[in-house]
Order: C-alpha cells, then sequence, then structure tokens
C-alpha cells in the first residue's frame, strides 16, 4: 500500500487551499491511500512505448477571427461577487498586510 | 386531451404542431406533476413555473399567428443543474455556488430557446457531477421513481428521474464517466452521451474537460434523437468543439423502426463487460443476454470482442478526472462569484478567506476528489499516476479501434447492477466507482455511448439497461440500432417499459382537489 501520511494530505490539502477538519483529516488520509492503492494498477500495462493521450479528439490550433466580440458588462461580470467595491473585485488582503 | 405528462415528446409535438394541444396545456400539465411527485421524487433544485408559462404562451402566440415553428417548439424540458441559465440558479449541486444566477446561458441552453423548448427549471445531480446516485448533491438525494428508497443514479439522477416520473418529457444530461447513460439505465430512461466535442461545453460547469459531453435524457430513442438534433453542432465558444456538418438523428431514429433495419449489423459483444466478471447482477446479466439474442433473431450478425484494456479503465479514470477537476475547481475562489466565508481566527488574507470557503463550500467527495488529483499531479508521483493513466487512454482507444474493425456497433449493460439503495454505498467511494465500470471507456475514448431500457431484473423487478457504442462521430448509428432495439424489445413486452413503474402518490394534488371539492 502506498504510504500517504496525515502531513502528506494536510499538505495536499494546503496546495488545494481547502481547511480540513482533523476528522476529515483522519478519513480522507485511510481513503487516499486505498484508492491511490487501487488506480495504482495502471502502471502495469503503462509502458515506456505506449504514447500519452491528453485529449479524446486531438485538435491544434483552433483559433477564429480576430475581430472584436462584446464580452460580459462590469455590471454582469460583478454581479456574482461576494463583494465588490465600485467597478473592482473586492478583496482581502492579499500579502497579510494592515487593509 | 388525456394525460400529457405520459407522452413521448415526439407525439406532444405531434398535438401540438396540429393545434391539438397548447403548449400553456403541456406546461401546466408538467408544472402540476412536478407539484404533485417531486416532493417525494426531489428531481428538481428550481423550478421556474412562471416563466415557463410565460415562454410556452410565447410560442402558443407565434404558433397562432402562423410562424414556422421547430419540430420540438413548445415541449418542456428540465435542465441539469450543471448547465448555466442566465435566468435560473445554476449551482452544479454544491453549496459553493448556492443561489448564483449566471451572467449567461450555456451554448446548449441557448439552442433550446431559439428552438422554442419550454425550460422547466433545474435537476438535481451530485455536487459538481462527482458521484453515481445524487447522493453527492449538497441539496439532499433524489429518489428513484421506481422505489423511492433507491438512487436514480447519478451524478444526473435529476434529470433521470424526471422523465421517469413523467415531470417533463426531454432533459439534459452531462456525461463525465456515464452521468447520463448509467441513471437512465438504473432508471428505465433513455440517454445518450455524444461522441466528445459533438454537443458544445460552453457554460457546462466543467468536471474533466477531456471528458465531459453533454447529451439528451428522454423516455424514447427517437425523442432523444430529436433532442441531439437541437443541441449539436460546432460551436466557436469552445475550443474542443467539433466542426463537421451532423446527420440528422431524428432521421437516423426512424431508419431504425423500420423493418430490418438490424439485418447484416454487426454487434459486438465486449467480452470484458459483457457481465461476466465479478460485480455484475445475475438479472442485468440475464437481460443482457436476451437482448443479444433478440438482436441475433433481429438479423443482426454477433461478435465477440475482446478490450483488454478496459480493465484498467475505472483505474485511469480516477486519476486523469481528479487531476483534472482539481485544475478546474480551482475557480472557486472567493472572489469572482459563489460563497466566501472568513475564517473564525487569526489574520484574514485572501489565502485563508479562500481555505475557509473552499471547506465550508465543498462536500466531502468533492474534496476527496481534489485532494486525489493533487497528489495525481504532484512532483514525484506525476509519471507513475498521472502519465500512466494518459498511456492506459491510448491503450483503450487501440482497444475501440479494434473491435470497430470487425463491428459496426459494440453492445454491454448500462450499469453492472440495478438501483441500489439509497445510503448503501455513500461510505464506500471505491464501491460507487466501479458503478460507471462499463461506461468510463467510452468516455476516455471520447466514443458516443446510448443507454436503453431492456427490462426488469427478476431479482428486484428494477430495470435493467444496455449500452450501444459507436466510434467517434458515428452516432447515428446509435439511434437507428437503439430505435430498431427499443421496437422489439417494446413489441414483446406490449408497451413500454415506464408503464410498468409503480403509480407516485400524488399527495398535493390530492389534498388541493379535495380542498377545492
Amino acid at each position: 500500500m502506498p504510504d500517504i501520511s496525515a502531513d502528506q494530505v494536510r499538505h495536499l490539502a494546503d496546495l488545494a487551499r481547502i481547511d480540513l477538519s482533523d476528522a476529515e483529516l483522519t478519513s480522507l488520509t485511510a481513503e487516499l491511500a486505498q484508492i491511490v492503492e487501487s488506480v495504482a494498477k495502471v502502471s502495469e500495462v503503462a509502458t515506456p512505448d505506449v504514447p500519452a493521450t491528453s485529449h479524446p479528439i486531438p485538435m491544434t490550433n483552433v483559433f477564429r477571427e480576430d475581430v472584436e466580440v462584446p464580452g460580459l458588462t462590469v455590471e454582469q461580470a460583478l454581479s456574482g461577487a461576494p463583494d465588490r467595491e465600485g467597478d473592482f473585485f473586492r478583496v482581502p488582503p492579499i500579502l497579510g498586510e494592515e487593509a | 386531451m388525456g394525460d400529457l405528462t405520459r407522452l413521448t415528446a415526439s407525439a406532444l409535438a405531434e398535438k401540438l404542431a396540429s393545434g391539438e394541444v397548447s403548449s400553456v396545456q403541456a406546461t401546466k400539465a408538467h408544472l402540476d406533476r412536478i407539484a404533485a411527485v417531486d416532493p417525494d421524487v426531489h428531481a428538481f433544485l428550481h423550478v421556474a413555473s412562471d416563466r415557463a408559462l410565460e415562454t410556452a404562451a410565447g410560442v402558443d402566440a407565434r404558433r397562432a399567428a402562423g410562424e414556422k415553428l421547430g419540430p420540438l417548439a413548445g415541449v418542456p424540458i428540465a435542465i441539469k443543474d450543471v448547465l448555466c441559465t442566465y435566468d435560473m440558479p445554476s449551482t452544479s449541486g454544491s453549496k459553493i455556488l448556492d443561489g448564483w444566477v449566471p451572467p449567461y446561458d450555456a451554448t446548449v441552453v441557448r439552442k433550446l430557446r431559439e428552438a422554442d423548448l419550454v425550460p422547466l427549471g433545474k435537476t438535481n445531480m451530485d455536487e459538481f457531477a462527482m458521484g453515481s446516485s445524487t447522493e453527492h448533491s449538497a441539496f439532499g438525494p433524489t429518489h428513484n421513481p421506481w422505489d423511492l428508497e433507491r438512487i436514480p443514479g447519478g451524478s444526473g439522477g435529476g434529470s433521470a428521474a424526471a422523465v421517469a416520473s413523467f415531470e417533463a418529457p426531454l432533459a439534459l444530461g452531462s456525461d463525465t464517466g456515464g452521468s447520463i447513460r448509467q441513471p437512465a439505465a438504473v432508471t428505465g430512461s433513455v440517454g445518450v452521451k455524444p461522441t466528445y466535442g459533438g454537443v458544445s461545453r460552453y457554460g457546462a460547469i466543467a468536471l474533466a474537460s477531456s471528458l465531459d459531453q453533454v447529451g439528451p435524457v428522454s423516455r424514447s430513442v427517437l425523442d432523444a434523437a430529436l433532442l441531439h438534433d437541437v443541441i449539436a453542432g460546432h460551436d466557436p465558444l469552445d475550443s474542443t468543439s467539433l466542426t463537421e456538418q451532423w446527420p440528422s438523428m431524428t432521421d437516423a431514429a426512424r431508419q431504425g423502426l423500420k423493418d430490418d433495419a438490424l439485418k447484416g449489423v454487426r454487434v459486438g459483444v465486449v467480452k470484458e463487460i459483457s457481465g461476466r466478471g465479478d460485480g455484475f447482477q445475475p438479472g442485468v446479466k440475464q437481460r443482457f443476454d436476451e437482448t443479444v439474442q433478440l438482436l441475433t433473431a433481429a438479423g443482426a450478425e454477433i461478435v465477440e470482442v475482446s478490450a483488454p484494456s478496459f480493465e484498467y479503465a475505472v483505474a485511469a479514470y480516477y486519476l486523469i478526472l481528479p487531476a483534472e477537476a482539481s485544475s478546474n475547481l480551482a475557480r472557486f475562489d472567493s472572489v469572482r462569484f459563489g460563497l466566501r466565508v472568513t475564517p473564525q481566527s487569526g489574520p484574514v488574507t485572501s489565502e485563508r478567506v479562500m481555505a475557509a470557503t473552499r471547506d465550508a463550500g465543498f462536500g466531502l467527495e468533492v474534496k476527496r476528489r481534489i485532494i486525489l488529483g493533487t497528489y495525481a499531479l504532484s512532483a514525484g508521483y506525476y509519471d507513475a499516476y498521472y502519465g500512466s493513466a494518459q498511456k492506459v487512454r491510448t491503450l483503450i482507444q487501440r482497444d475501440f479501434a479494434a473491435a470497430f474493425d470487425k463491428a459496426d456497433v459494440l453492445i454491454s449493460p448500462a450499469a453492472p447492477t440495478t438501483a441500489f439503495k439509497l445510503g448503501e454505498k455513500i461510505d464506500d467511494p471505491l464501491a460507487m466507482y466501479l458503478n460507471d465500470v462499463t461506461t468510463i471507456p467510452a468516455n476516455l475514448a471520447g466514443v458516443p455511448g446510448l443507454a436503453l431500457p431492456v427490462g426488469l431484473a427478476p431479482e428486484d423487478g428494477l430495470p435493467v439497461g444496455v449500452q450501444i457504442m459507436a466510434p467517434a462521430r458515428a452516432d447515428a448509428r446509435l439511434y437507428t440500432v437503439g430505435a430498431a432495439l427499443e421496437r422489439l424489445l417494446e413489441a414483446g413486452w406490449g408497451h413500454p417499459l415506464l408503464s410498468r413503474a409503480p403509480a407516485l402518490a400524488e399527495t398535493e394534488m390530492f389534498a388541493s382537489e379535495e380542498g377545492a371539492v
């Protein structure tokens, strides 16, 4: 079974920006180890000679005509914002400085 | 006039076109049905009664004025809540989007409106389409109309239950690993995952972008085809949208209703997912085998094909999907839309607000998959997990290519079991993931699949579905073979399967009618 520790899950949760309760951390650590063990079988057949596929029907250079099209209005763009100031999204301090 | 909610979409459309019934009457009948049975079924998260009646009245007025309307004009439809609608909340089943009304329509929704269908409301789903039972909806599960104690499948259990309980003749779904086809199987309805890129994903709240596909949900193959024709086609707003001209799926379905439609069609039975292995319920296997016999008797040529890599499909899927989901769901950052939660203690920074918001806004399955995806993409594990899963994807595509050398279409059970009890698998993620063992390969390869009901399992009396798969871009074949099979089955039964579903108690309706007396 792959070695997945609670510390590692805490780190992954930090990277994914999700606070976890201690109870969630405990259950997720156990479940994650079980799931990873079960999905690790992909490496059995993934030999070096097999190319990777990222997309079912590959397409390249998908461009549209370089013409202006209307986008969202400011009001539309801000319509779902949790907080705003004038025409801007208002957010808490980014770097922890005084607001 | 009869009960308008029991009609197929195509039959209702004929009555609308002939003027025998109005869209307002049809819409009202479905809204009444929703009011009567949805307290028990809970297929809907939002019902837009007034707006639906307004839309219907507009269609009636234009028809009365002699305007030429599309084939489904005036027909009511339910829309999965994963799809953005500018006039209805779009939550994707998540608390983090509770009450959010998008500033635009998904392309498929725009197409529905342009074709004059009447949106009734938004249907329930597992949160961000992660699940096979709708139990992961933040707003409570949907119940299977065949047995209210059982799951309606997922993630699109709301759309499937809505059509199966006659709340709507049509619905839209989305299918990332089986979310249209598995709910169809367990509710006795029809569902189609089109070829990847055949239907626009613009405005569909993304789960796994290389797997997601929007498609029709209905009670007949012809109805699914009519809806497919409305939503298909190139969309410049989706850079993965295919540019081809699609043939009429409706014509393809009508071809299947002719005698001898199955004569000489090569139907491949995929050994690895033909019901022989562990995890397949005996009644599912029995009905599947009978279906193969029925196809043989109708002149189809049955060939056995092998797809050895399918054994690795679920494992590859549960690496690729979480990896893509962990990236897609990063957009829920408490800044531009959705929930914002301020941490109870400590400094209030954007980063801490974001983490507190995502803790409060995401359910456990969503957290589980985001963290799994973050793990699969981390340095040191990427090659072993995500990289290997992408190679499995190549192998699965090769298996499909080899199979389609021998067969025109492939067939398998659409789900390994009938509907299980609510709560039965909720605490066992791995058991839940195996519900999609027969549907996942099509998503990994991008090929289309159609699920339709083939009978009831003898041991529990619940619906069993089969899945028909075709090569990428050959969606029309699904409709011809599907309609032909449906016709044979219904000729044998003497009625559509859903007419066998138990009547749902119409508590509120009776209460109000009695009150009026």
